[in-house]
């Protein structure tokens, strides 16, 4: 009984320390950086939750925008990324070393590879429940209805930011936000390609209105703006 | 006597071939069982099992509870059985197999005299042996432990004497047990067999309740775990699992095993069940009220590495180690997780230049057929699974040599960081030089974002 007793208010002192620890981390939600995005959603920026980070449907293989986009963001907070993949879905592995160049530590990453969907849904809602995590990311994952409700709660409940990369021609319906996102012409540099561009757009946002994009990352400042509107590429291209 | 000559004095006899494997393999499977008796058992020859119940028998209500438990158990799947119990393994092999069909199954200790009575064959000689000494006239066990040593050493061999001293419990004779010996474990007998997933959830918190109380007051942490659950039918079904760090959490463990019960097939009931630890760490204790940052996250961290490795195998859970190579497939590592130092460290990554890696990369790289200017220049378009991708903008070469200090072939690669009409960024690479004996090839080895 005594015991009981202890442990009771030992469970109430514990969680007192993690809400006052944890509080107001809590309630902020993420920003991406941009003021022109931020505005736009009603958050003021990403909030933890399912969102989908999606291919557009023309965009053919060999786009790895998605996955610059998903470590982008997952850098944003602190501690590890569990980066779960579908053996089948995903074109090529992770290399830590070009990760490093969106700003996330290749120490970080925590590689999960499986080979059914209902493993990697699992491995993900697993993942979301979990504290101290920056982010979870799906790749591959085209969870249903039920499915994606199910990570949505978990993310809830653990503060989790998941971020589902779906296969081609494929999006979770229950998320937050629906992104999709494809790399664009650069504007080049000394006759190489220049900075990445990707053509951002919010297609689905729930209670906000979709926009489309066109943003830089720029990898010395570790900052993503809203590209200039003119990129005098054909110039260039011509000069080259 | 052929089995022809069996059938003419019987007629209706029924024949069935022997199967010695198969004999085996059932006679293993029940000495498995027996681990709900005790973990030191063992098979013993083609017809028996040995089981060492030192400290087990006050559990089942003593030695002759203990016997007529397995007895009636054993009667009741259809194997009719003859048990014994002893002070030695000889003894009880002996004793087992030639007592005097009106004595106790259970032998004193101190009762050297009925061991004395029993007939030779009970020293477990080989059957030619056995012949000889009663052709000597040597009938008992008696008559040849009265006979002095040496010489007796001497003309019957040494196999007389160490029967004899094992018999009589001069010499120890250890038990091998089947699996290995857990360091702590907690067994449950149901009075009825339990069948649903709801009853065996509980049982599994049950136990890994009480081996955590005993773990943590002992000041150990586990980091693996076996559950048999012993069936009626006389089988056991067995699930592992295993901890990145030691843990003696009872509601993680149970966790842990909740992903492995949906393989457990109660079939028609599960009649017992035991979790053993079979690999324990120090754990000492530690304050935990008061929070320190950090500590709650990497706690929850091992745990859900834990879950992640024990429903899809520790390999699949990696974490990305650097090594100090410039060949990028060989500059990093997946190595199994383990969250239990925390973050990976990682050296070397300065061996890259900035930006110049792509965030995924193909293992192993394709082949693609490329439209390129001689000697050096970058590639004007490349066909990469039947598209064709029209360079607006490349960069490089960045070359990388083969590493010669590693056996194998190797040539030196040309890496160029290319982008398509469309904007996306391949990383491609000629494997050779023009000129050489054997033409370059190129391949694409990974993507930028």
């Amino acid at each position: 009984m005594r015991l009981k007793l202890v442990n009771s208010r030992a469970g109430r002192i514990a969680r007192a320390a993690d809400l006052i620890r944890n509080g107001l981390e809590i309630r902020s939600c993420l920003k991406l950086g941009v003021p022109e995005i931020d505005e736009i959603l009603p958050w003021g920026g990403l909030p933890r939750g399912l969102h989908d980070i999606a291919l557009p449907p023309v965009a053919g293989p060999g786009d790895a925008a998605p996955a610059g986009f998903a470590a982008l963001l997952a850098t944003r907070r602190p501690g590890p990324v569990l980066w779960c993949r579908l053996r089948r879905a995903a074109e090529g592995d992770p290399y830590g070393l070009g990760m490093a160049s969106f700003g996330l530590a290749p120490g970080r990453l925590i590689l999960v590879e499986v080979r059914r969907q209902a493993d990697l849904l699992w491995a993900m809602e697993e993942g979301a429940r979990t504290r101290g995590l920056a982010a979870v990311v799906g790749e591959g994952a085209a969870p249903d209805l039920t499915a994606g409700r199910r990570l949505q709660l978990a993310a809830e409940a653990g503060e989790g930011l998941v971020l589902s990369l779906p296969p081609p021609r494929a999006f979770s319906s229950s998320a937050l936000t629906g992104w999709r996102v494809n790399s664009e012409p650069s504007a080049p540099e000394a006759g190489g390609p220049g900075r990445p561009r990707w053509r951002l757009s919010l297609w689905r946002c729930r209670g906000g209105r979709p926009q489309d994009w066109i943003v830089e990352w720029d990898d010395a400042a570790f900052s993503l703006s809203v590209a200039p509107a003119l990129a005098n590429r054909p110039l260039a291209a011509a000069a080259g | 006597m052929t089995l022809a000559d069996a059938r003419a004095l019987v007629p209706g006899l029924t024949a069935a071939e022997a199967q010695p494997e198969a004999d085996a393999m059932a006679l293993t499977g029940l000495a498995d069982w027996c681990g709900r008796y005790s973990p030191w058992c063992a098979v013993d020859g083609s017809d028996g099992i040995r089981l060492d119940i030192t400290g087990c028998a006050h559990l089942f209500g003593g030695e002759a509870a203990l016997l007529g438990d397995i007895e009636q158990r054993l009667a009741a799947f259809g194997i009719s059985v003859r048990g014994a119990i002893a002070a030695t393994p000889a003894a009880a092999w002996g004793w087992a197999r030639h007592r005097p069909s009106n004595a106790e199954a259970i032998l004193a200790a101190e009762d050297d005299d009925a061991l004395r009575k029993l007939p030779v064959a009970a020293l477990r000689l080989e059957e030619e042996d056995v012949q000889a000494l009663i052709a000597l006239g040597l009938a008992t066990v008696g008559a040849i432990a009265a006979l002095p040593r040496a010489p007796l050493g001497q003309r019957l061999g040494k196999a007389v004497l160490l029967r004899l001293d094992r018999l009589f419990g001069r010499m120890a004779e250890p038990i091998s047990p089947r699996a290995p010996a857990p360091l702590w474990r907690v067994p449950m007998i149901f009075a009825e067999a339990i069948g649903r997933r709801e009853d065996i959830d509980a049982a599994t918190l049950h136990l890994t309740r009480c081996l955590c109380r005993d773990l943590s007051l002992k000041g150990k942490g586990a980091r693996r775990l076996e559950l048999s659950f012993f069936r009626v039918d006389a089988t056991v079904q067995r699930v592992a699992i295993g901890a990145s760090r030691p843990t003696h959490a009872p509601g993680h463990l149970a966790r842990l095993f909740a992903e492995r019960l949906d393989r457990v097939d109660p079939g028609f009931g599960i009649e017992a069940m035991v979790l053993e630890a079979t690999e324990i760490e120090p754990l000492a204790p530690r304050q935990s009220i008061f929070p320190v940052p950090g500590e709650c996250e990497a706690a929850d961290l091992a745990a859900l590495i834990d879950r992640l490795q024990n429903r899809l195998g520790s390999t699949r859970v990696a974490q990305l180690v650097s090594v100090a190579s410039h060949v990028p497939e060989r500059a990093e590592l997946y190595r199994t997780a383990s969250w239990a130092e925390g973050e990976v460290s990682l050296v070397g990554i300065e061996l890259a230049p900035a930006n110049s890696r792509p965030i995924k990369l193909l293992s192993p790289p394709e082949p693609v057929e490329v439209m390129a200017p001689v000697p050096d220049d970058p590639p004007l378009s490349f066909r990469w699974r039947g598209k064709l991708h029209r360079i607006a903008a490349a960069d490089g070469p960045e070359r990388i040599g083969p590493e010669w200090w590693r056996p194998g072939p190797g040539r030196a690669r040309d890496y160029y960081r290319v982008e398509d009409s469309e904007g996306r960024r391949f990383w491609v690479y000629r494997d050779g030089l023009y000129g050489a004996a054997e033409p370059p090839r190129w391949f694409l080895h990974g993507f930028f974002a």
